[in-house]
């Protein structure tokens, strides 16, 4: 058998300093779905867009398909049939689906003009095919981002490319949608393909991998393949300590209501009901946990407690005092903080400092800023502060928060968002992104602050979290809460599964 | 009725309109294709005054109205490609680049109009050409549609044209799809093999075509001659009438519609009794008036969409 891909001794210094590969050599098979793990930062991102030619290293050698090769951009890269989906979205957002699908592989009629119906017909069959289910014609930002996602897996899967790397690709889809996608792999492996996979859900990994690479700190430490890993082995060796999977202990005192949403209904601009009468509790010191499918309001309705959006009716209630209309600083200022679910969109500036970033929510309190002239020597304390005791891996604050990989960004805003002592947390995916080791982390922060009194609503699509943390589970479907659980210690995925598909309703 | 407002309701005021709504229209369909690849064009003011001067030269001198076009076009298009070149290849601020082109325009076109035609102002010793009218049988019988569109240079017409060729080039060619997708997200569009610079060069070309064109129609239709820095501003006014018409085909081509009306009415009041110089600043008031409120919906509609 003949590696599909060889990597040897390749170094990656970014223009920052940071050294993101260092030596790193691995071998590819061809037929294999081979999975790259590691903590937040590893590298692993940084050594795929080596691969697909968006970053050129310093140091080392490429060999694909036995040829090596000097990838300058990704259209060599193409070239040489390797596909790509992105951990962060490259899709237009004004463009349809339809027009970010053909783009670049668009056919033609007289040789100049688009071929609409040529592409459309070649997209229809690979839906067929995949089982992918996409709107064409509407525009990337009027989608959920579960959807988007697929859209971007989509891409890939149209581009007939036989080396396909997936960077997080199942990071915001729930269990049934990775489900679906796995089936694709394997049927992409059986007709010959040669899959490269990233994720952080080790057991994703467990189940689709044939060969597993593991990271740390840019370098490459292990290769094995499946059978010899146990889920704890891969936790074990990535962070190099144990992780626990096992639930967190129950709270000890459930206070009184702090949150209340009231026959909240939301019609969104094209007029479609997207929350129908929704009504629920949240107390102090308890977890309440909304499980559901991508795109059946959760986004709503977290856009509407958090003041990003008005309701078209009902009541949200913090504190006895109804918010709705309130803007976000009023809404903030009475302690509720919102983790989002872009975090590219809505939780970082991308181009601002890393410290400037972790203060966005509270520059404006003394002792931040003083008679309105920032105080630079604290920010500057409190920032390495909170890098330091969130393990956010970082050279130095001054950095953009762009340089930093994926999963770390995604610890700048539970940083910010934690460190403030909130009433109330609404989480939306915390951990999406975030290394097991991590994750851990953050899940404890969101223990701890339960165990303070805080309320919180935790939004995912990942049911292992919602089991994990949750000391009751709402489930919504089509805009409706359709199903509500007390007892969480003896609930199973499987006994969500059918009402958030909505097979079932509860009463 | 009241004289002015009879002449205004005349068909003559709206055939004056389409004649100095054209040339708007061309630049600001080149204004719009940049737009729409990320470029902000602010050098449009340059690429017309130097195709107009192009056209009137050439065609005096080889009394050939194809070659004087021909030649214009490519003199309008090596000034956008150098603002390509200071852009995307040296990296250099595009508005910075465009100004000195403008300005580089401006003393170039009269520094060789000194040298050929011995004025500094205008070329009217030159024996140069001008486009013809256009007279349509068919439109003859129709009382008062060929009032206002029959008779009109023949420029007028590719005007009309090349909206739709604006519009065919943008929404049915791969070029147009991947000008969009770069102006909007230039990593996405290179993550799928598209080729960034190339593309917004090929919009800057484009660019430079519309423009010429608007060049060409000004000294060659519009007037006879070529006069120091004879384009006024319609540079600038362009990229206001596109962002009007948010750089689709239709919308540019109202929003330069709208100013020639402006630029008709001032026309028209020109024999009252207004001092000319109020009038003739009327088209700038227009266009920050117009700029003001289309930018305040602009971000108000920012922040519904963002909400
Ligand atoms: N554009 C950049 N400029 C500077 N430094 C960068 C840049 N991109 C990544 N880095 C740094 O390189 C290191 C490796 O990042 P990379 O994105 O490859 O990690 P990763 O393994 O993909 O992590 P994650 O699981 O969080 O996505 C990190 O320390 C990161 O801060
Ligand atoms: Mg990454």
């Amino acid at each position: 058998m003949d590696a599909q891909i060889s990597v040897r001794d390749i170094v990656k210094v970014y223009p920052n300093g940071v050294v993101a590969n260092k030596k790193v050599s691995l071998d590819i098979q061809e037929k294999t779905i081979h999975a790259i793990v590691g903590e937040n930062g590893a590298g692993k991102t940084t050594l795929t867009k080596i691969l697909f030619g968006l970053e050129l290293p310093q140091e080392g050698e490429i060999f694909v398909k036995g040829k090596k090769v000097h990838f300058r951009s990704p259209i060599d890269a193409i070239k040489m049939g390797i596909g790509m989906v992105h951990q962060h979205f490259m899709l237009a957002e004004n463009l349809t689906v339809f027009e970010n699908l053909i783009l670049g592989i668009e056919p033609t009629k007289f040789k100049i003009f688009l071929d609409k119906k040529t592409a459309k017909e070649k997209i229809l069959k690979y839906i067929e095919k995949y089982k992918i289910d996409i709107p064409l014609e509407k525009k990337i930002k009027e989608l959920p981002i579960g959807v988007k996602q697929r859209v971007e897996i989509f891409k890939a899967l149209l581009r007939d490319v036989d080396i396909l790397i997936l960077d997080e690709p199942t990071a915001v889809l729930t269990p049934q949608e990775a489900e679906v996608l796995f089936e694709s792999l394997r049927e992409l492996k059986n007709q010959g393909e040669t899959i490269i996979f990233i994720s952080h859900k080790l057991k994703e990994i467990k189940a689709i991998a044939d060969v597993i690479t593991i990271m740390r700190d840019g370098r490459v430490i292990s290769t094995n393949s499946n059978e010899e890993l146990t889920q704890h082995d891969i936790a074990r060796l990535m962070v190099g300590r144990e992780v626990s999977f096992e639930r967190v202990e129950e709270p000890k005192e459930i206070g009184k209501v702090v949150l209340t949403v009231k026959n909240l209904t939301y019609t969104n601009s094209e007029r479609i009901k997207v929350l129908k009468n929704i009504n629920f509790e949240v107390r102090e010191g308890e977890i309440v946990g909304i499980a559901g499918v991508e795109g059946n309001g959760q986004t709503e309705l977290v856009e509407l407690i958090t003041g990003l959006k008005t309701p078209t009716e009902g009541e949200i209630r913090l504190f006895d005092e109804n918010i709705s209309g309130k803007s976000v600083r009023e809404i903030r200022t009475r302690g509720l903080v919102h983790i989002p679910e872009d975090r590219m969109k809505n939780g970082v500036a991308e181009k601002a400092k890393l410290k400037e970033n972790l203060i966005s929510d509270r520059y404006y309190k003394p002792p931040f800023s003083n008679k309105g002239a920032l105080n630079y020597n604290y920010i500057d304390s409190e920032a390495n502060r909170l890098v330091k005791d969130f393990n956010i891996i970082t050279q130095s604050i001054e950095n953009p928060v762009s340089s930093l990989s994926g999963g770390n960004i995604q610890k700048v805003i539970v940083t910010r968002e934690l460190s403030s002592n909130p009433k109330v947390i609404i989480a939306s995916q915390p951990a999406r992104g975030i290394d097991v080791g991590s994750e851990e982390l953050v899940h404890n922060f969101i223990k701890e602050a339960r165990d303070k009194k805080c309320a919180v609503l935790l939004v995912s699509a990942d049911l292992d979290e919602i089991l994990k943390l949750s000391t009751r589970v709402l489930v919504i479907y089509n805009g409706e809460i359709v199903k509500s659980f007390n007892e969480v210690s003896t609930l199973r995925a499987e006994d969500l599964g059918p009402y958030m598909l909505g097979v079932k309703r509860g009463d | 009725m009241d004289p002015f407002l009879k002449s205004i309701l005349s068909t003559s005021f709206l055939f004056s309109v389409l004649r100095v709504a054209t040339p708007i229209i061309f630049p600001a369909l080149g204004v719009a294709i940049s737009a729409l690849s990320g470029s902000v064009n602010i050098a449009l003011e340059g690429i017309m005054l130097v195709s107009a001067f192009t056209g009137v030269v050439v065609s005096a001198y080889t009394q050939n109205l194809w070659i004087s076009l021909f030649s214009a076009i490519l003199a309008g298009v090596f000034i956008a490609l150098l603002l390509g070149y200071f852009s995307l290849k040296l990296k250099a601020d595009i508005i910075l680049a465009a100004i000195a082109l403008n300005l580089f325009s401006s003393s170039i076109t009269v520094f060789l109009l000194y040298i050929i035609a011995h004025d500094k102002g205008v070329s009217s010793s030159l024996k140069s050409l001008v486009f013809p009218s256009v007279k349509f049988a068919f439109l003859e019988k129709i009382p008062i549609l060929s009032g206002i569109f029959n008779n009109q240079n023949i420029l007028v017409y590719i005007a009309f044209l090349s909206v739709f060729v604006y519009y065919l080039i943008v929404f049915h060619t791969p070029l147009g799809l991947k000008i969009r997708a770069v102006g909007q997200n230039p990593e996405a569009a290179s993550s799928v093999g598209v080729d960034v610079v190339k593309i917004k060069l090929y919009a800057l070309i484009l660019s430079g075509v519309f423009g010429a064109l608007g060049g060409v129609y000004l000294s060659m239709g519009y007037v006879s001659w070529f006069g120091r820095d004879m384009t006024a501003g319609r540079g600038f006014i362009a990229i206001a009438a596109s962002s009007i018409g948010g750089n689709l085909p239709l919308g540019t081509f109202f929003g330069s519609f709208l100013f020639g009306v402006v630029y008709a009415l001032t026309n028209f009041l020109a024999p009252l009794n207004i001092p000319s110089e109020i009038i003739q600043v009327i088209p700038y008031i227009v266009t920050i008036i117009v700029l003001t409120f289309y930018s305040a919906r602009v971000s108000k509609e920012k922040e519904v969409g963002e909400e």
